[in-house]
């Protein structure tokens, strides 16, 4: 199942529809990191809200992502990670260290907008 | 509920594998975030048998003990096996690029965990998820 990516101003939205083979994580990948570029983005949430499980693989990618569009000037926010897969990620050891992660779409939008005003305010004095 | 026994030899098999185990699970009484922690599971074990056999099975019963239903999940391969169980065991050590999680945490995700390997011959891991009461 291909996941939609929508562009909303400054940022890109990927919304995962349903559960995910390996090879739709590694083209939501592919197709992200060429978005980010294409677009100048400043920052991409994925909405994981519908998500089946976080498995080892899934979560490796989704660092990917991470490390592959900060080194395109971009943040990651992983929105929308319920309850019973936080837990599950817990126990099978794995975390997403690096990414910013919040409760839902709204919330996730609000703190890659307010870590891009950080980090302007940072290089351009007080 | 009869036995299933499901092919897995693709990604797509990974998906249909842990589908099917929480399909079946919720029959047998399994709930809430345990069908969830046991997908993961599935999810991972089912990688490992595309990943390094290419091709295996899973199949999935119905059991009970003590008045407690259950659903045990074996995975069979006829892969290389694994010639240091205990180092496929630990957290971290992988002989792929993986994270090295997948057995470990699958151990983690269930209730029982077993896992019989010969090199050359394949591997197998019964797992069981029980309900809770």
């Amino acid at each position: 199942m291909e996941v939609p990516i929508l562009k909303q101003g400054d940022f890109l939205i990927a919304s995962i529809q349903g559960a995910l083979t390996d090879t739709d994580l590694t083209g939501l990948q592919e197709k992200l990191v060429h978005a980010v570029r294409r677009h100048r983005s400043k920052g991409v949430v994925i909405d994981v809200t519908v998500l089946d499980v976080m498995d080892s693989f899934a979560a490796r990618t989704l660092r990917s992502i991470t490390v592959m569009t900060r080194l395109l000037g971009a943040k990651v926010a992983v929105v929308g990670i319920q309850p019973d897969i936080a837990f599950s990620m817990v126990q099978l050891g794995l975390t997403l260290e690096g990414t910013i992660t919040s409760l839902d779409l709204e919330d996730g939008i609000a703190m890659l907008k307010a870590a891009n005003n950080k980090d302007r305010l940072g290089k351009h004095g007080r | 509920m009869d036995a299933e026994l499901i092919t897995v030899v693709s990604d797509a098999g990974v998906m249909h594998a842990r589908q099917k185990g929480r399909e079946l699970a919720m029959t047998l009484g399994i709930s809430g975030s345990d069908l969830t922690l046991m997908a993961t599971a599935i999810s991972e074990i089912a990688r490992n048998i595309v990943q390094y056999a290419g091709k295996g099975e899973i199949e999935f019963r119905g059991i009970a003990r003590g008045g407690r239903r259950g659903i045990l999940v074996i995975a069979r391969d006829q892969g290389p096996g694994i010639a240091n169980i205990a180092q496929a065991m630990q957290d971290g050590y992988s002989t792929s690029r993986g994270m090295g999680l997948g057995l470990p945490g699958a151990r983690r995700l269930m209730d029982d965990f077993q896992i019989v390997s010969e090199v050359g011959k394949g591997t197998t891991v019964t797992m069981v998820k029980w309900e809770s009461l």
